[in-house]
């Protein structure tokens, strides 16, 4: 399928088509490594919202996606510079300011997720580039008195070929500023001729960031400023009834205690102070309806919709019919947990409210929203708000949520000084929004030659869209989010069924967690897919190289990963290898993972080789880079994540009980990339997606039995 | 009041015995380049070296310090070791968010200052207490054994 039909309207409903705007950003470590405002810089040579060039010579570049590790900054830096015609060493960037002029079109909005940045950009970040050329060329042709096809660009600067003549677009900064921008569109540069894109380009943000000087949120310092850290009620929607801080206010270095409506604030001097205050707190909690929820509220309302009403998200054929006819039928039932972002960054925000204006530090994929929220609880008009992003010490969706700006803003309104309010990773995992726990029935017929004829599935679960972007909920209540990887396959399916009841958890507050409806939808179809293909007894690479029918992109990865994995080779007592194929993003995966179970239980993942076809690359050492780190975080889920309740409360207290893959844990892993010239998928999210399939799946070829339940290491039904 | 000997300097500070080195170098002294992941000893992103060795600056009472000199990722300027473990990181595009990189980078500087040819089960010995939510251990390990390689 196509990129543009189903794909954009998955990504409209997980941005929202709400009109998110990015506000300002103190953009940090530029190759020059400067800092600077974006509103207080203005270069006479501004055609557009992307380029600016300063007689001066400086060359900047306004980049409309936040940097959280995902190398956008570099990536959307080459786009522009690529028609620009300049090298990524002459040049700054620096992040946008608020502006419409930074909504991109295809989303409707501004924030930074759904692996969309490289999508939505293509075309545009370089057709700014172009522009401003174009622009650059015509005025060195008018000082010349010259045809402008008579002139080439270079590196910065614009030459007469049969004179032989330069000037640098420094120098014709004033004199392009004064020609009209053009209307109608300019050329692009051919792909064969591209200089920068596709070809591997050293990530901008990497030497602020091995130098420690890079600025996160939590680095934010200010004059004046005072350290703060939180309790909120640990049962969602729980209030507090009262506090007794006397010890807290005699621990040396406290300075305040402050509350809110449903959480507490201790002030210090540093964060220590501030944390041994809170400890020394007495606090009463009305913790409200949600006291009892467990872990196994959550599971049975799931289970139980199983039965009952559901809303059609999806037909195609006569699916029913189709199984009931079937010579087999296969039927599973999986169930995924609720899981926490646990970003290395804790969470962290500084605010400085005064009379006039409300000065926000903060990493945030969604700057608009965040700044908004300041607007309504300080009162001030969202002009007088300001909201400067930093670098994102990890995102994974935790960053696309910013109730943690509204309650620093509800502290910080209290007090005259900048309050820098920083959580515990305790507080981070008990206070997280968390991706959602899923139910999925499935149930496939297959034909006497081991054909699948017809797949039914219900999927049960919350819609995260409905509370993120309500107006992106589908006409008939389906969360779009959640046809990624089930109606968007990488296969020829002749009928198919799915309906989707959609239960809220209970006690928790659900969002987006990377890789999203993929990592969910991926980890369900493709064990599915291999339970199909052992009731065939056919081979789980060939029986899915059977079913890519029009997919031909989707054969292609698949073979190249079982070729390069030495698909089909012997592999010792103990090990088994899995694959799992996928669509999603607009990008096509195949994995294949080798899993080695010890006698004692252990499980270690030895090896991972992923094929990509993620049509034009930008920065291929990025996109390889994106991979591993996306499969490491999916793993670390796969294997070990499950968030749990008791009495209302999330049980997982830190690193040491929500565990994460380290490095003695980690497989070596492969990425080959496909030579492909069509447009580019979103990439940041695809390993996450692939992770828990590939691993399940190299289980069950281990073990013989099945794995349905996440986390794998965890009680199997 | 306590004397701290971090980056070449002394520094004065008046804090309570139990805090952290960590805080003392990030709040009071205004070095944040040294990282808060979990505060228990268990992310390494608050990796310093104490008198040359890798240490949680999280879970060590700066009062328990005494003179040792501590060094953060700030005051790496004149090393040789700490140069070539950059340069290292920035040939292959270690970094994505780049958070846990200070503490990734102590640690591997520690560990090439007492080994400087180590094995792959040594690397990950002395690295597997730094997690990296990024997912850049591979990229990591390639580094530490080019650094081996180039010195
Ligand atoms: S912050 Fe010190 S080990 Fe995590
Ligand atoms: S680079 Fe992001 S946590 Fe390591």
């Amino acid at each position: 399928m196509p990129v543009g039909t189903i794909a954009i309207s998955r990504r409209r409903a997980l941005l929202g088509a709400g009109g998110l705007l990015m506000a300002a950003m103190v953009p940090q470590g530029s190759l020059r490594a400067t800092t600077r405002i974006v509103e207080d810089q203005t270069g006479p040579f501004a055609p557009n919202a992307f380029v600016r060039i300063a007689p001066d010579g400086s060359i900047t570049l306004i980049l409309p996606n936040v940097e959280m590790g995902q190398g956008i900054y570099t990536g959307e830096a080459m786009l522009i510079a690529e028609e620009l015609d300049v090298g990524l060493d002459q040049i700054q960037i620096e992040a946008a300011p608020p502006d419409d002029a930074y909504i991109t079109k295809a989303l409707g909005t501004e924030a930074t997720g759904g692996s969309t940045s490289t999508i939505a950009t293509w075309t545009s970040l370089r057709e700014a580039g172009a522009v401003a050329r174009t622009l650059l060329v015509r005025a060195a042709a008018n000082r010349w008195m010259v045809d402008p096809a008579s002139c080439q660009t270079e590196a910065g600067m614009v030459r007469h070929g049969p004179t032989g003549r330069t000037l640098t677009y420094g120098e014709l900064a004033v004199e392009a500023a004064a020609l009209p921008v053009p209307t109608s569109p300019v050329a692009l540069r051919d792909p064969s001729t591209f200089r920068l894109i596709g070809h591997a380009q050293h990530r901008l943000d990497g030497p602020a960031k091995v130098a420690g000087t890079a600025t996160f949120g939590i680095d934010i310092r200010q004059p004046d400023m005072k350290f703060g850290t939180v309790a909120a009620c640990p049962v969602m929607g729980g209030v507090l009834l009262h506090v007794d801080d006397s010890a807290a206010r005699k621990i040396p270095g406290v300075r305040e205690v402050l509350t809110i409506g449903n959480a507490v604030c201790v002030v210090g001097d540093h964060f220590w102070a501030a944390r041994k205050g809170l400890e020394a707190l007495e606090i009463t909690w009305d913790e409200g309806v949600n006291s009892t929820v467990s872990t196994e509220t959550v599971y049975r309302g799931l289970h139980e919709a199983l039965q009952g009403p559901a809303i059609v998200a999806h037909t195609k054929g006569d699916a029913k019919g189709a199984i009931a006819g079937a010579a087999t039928r296969v039927e599973a039932v999986y169930q995924q947990p609720l899981l926490a972002h646990a970003p290395m960054e804790p969470i962290n925000c500084t605010v400085h409210v005064t009379a006039e204006r409300c000065d926000i530090w903060v990493g945030t994929q969604v700057p608009m929203r965040a700044r908004d929220a300041a607007a309504e609880v300080t009162g001030l008009p969202k002009d007088k708000v300001f909201l400067h992003n930093q670098y994102i010490g990890g995102g994974f969706g935790r960053r696309l949520e910013h109730e943690y700006v509204t309650q620093a803003v509800q502290f910080a309104r209290q007090v005259a000084y900048p309050l820098k309010i920083v959580w515990s990773r305790e507080e981070d995992l008990a206070l997280d929004r968390y991706r959602p726990a899923y139910v999925d029935h499935l149930v496939g017929g297959l034909d006497a030659h081991g054909k699948l004829v017809g797949l039914s599935h219900r999927i049960v679960g919350p819609a995260v869209v409905a509370r993120w972007a309500p107006e992106a909920l589908l006409p008939n209540g389906v969360d779009d989010d959640l046809l990624a990887a089930t109606v968007e396959t990488p296969y020829a399916i002749p009928a198919m069924f799915l309906d989707y009841a959609r239960r809220e958890a209970p006690g928790v507050v659900t969002a987006w967690w990377r890789g999203v409806g993929g990592t969910r939808g991926v980890f369900v179809i493709e064990s599915f897919i291999d339970e199909l293909a052992a009731s065939a007894k056919v081979d789980p690479v060939e029986f899915r190289r059977r079913m890519t029918g029009d997919h031909p992109r989707a054969r292609a990865v698949l073979d190249l990963a079982a070729e390069k994995a030495e698909w089909g080779s012997k592999l010792p007592e103990g090990v088994g290898r899995g694959v799992a194929l996928q669509y999603v993003f607009g990008s096509y995966l195949a994995t294949v993972m080798e899993v080695e179970l010890s006698q004692m239980g252990t499980v270690r993942v030895r090896r991972a080789v992923v094929a990509v076809d993620c049509g034009r690359v930008v920065n291929p050492d990025q996109v390889v880079s994106q991979i591993e780190g996306g499969l490491i975080f999916g793993l670390s889920a796969a294997l070990f994540n499950e968030v749990t309740l008791e009495k209302g409360r999330v049980q997982e207290k830190n690193f040491n009980t929500y565990r994460v893959l380290r490095m003695n844990e980690s497989p070596a892993i492969e990425v080959h990339l496909i030579d492909s010239t069509e447009d580019p998928g979103g990439i940041g999210e695809t390993g996450t997606a692939a992770a828990a399939a590939a691993a399940a799946n190299a289980m069950a070829a281990a073990t013989g039995r099945r794995y349905r339940r996440l986390p794998l290491t965890g009680v199997q039904a | 009041m306590l004397t701290l000997q971090v980056n070449g300097a002394a520094h004065q500070v008046d804090v309570p015995d139990d805090m952290p080195l960590l805080w003392v170098l990030r709040d009071v002294l205004g070095l944040p380049g040294t990282k808060f992941g979990c505060g228990i000893g268990e992310c390494g992103a608050c990796t310093v070296h104490v008198d040359g060795k890798a240490v949680r600056a999280c879970s060590l009472p700066a009062s328990l310090v005494g003179d040792r000199p501590v060094t953060t990722i700030e005051g790496l300027a004149e090393d040789e070791v700490a140069t070539e473990v950059t340069k290292a990181w920035l040939d292959i595009d270690v970094v994505q968010c780049g958070y846990c990189q200070p503490g990734q980078i102590m640690a591997a500087i520690a560990l090439l200052k007492s080994n400087l040819h180590p094995s792959d089960d040594e690397i990950d010995q002395a690295m597997s207490g730094n997690i990296c939510r990024c997912g850049t251990y591979r990229r990591i390990r390639a580094a530490i054994r080019n650094v081996a390689g180039a010195v």
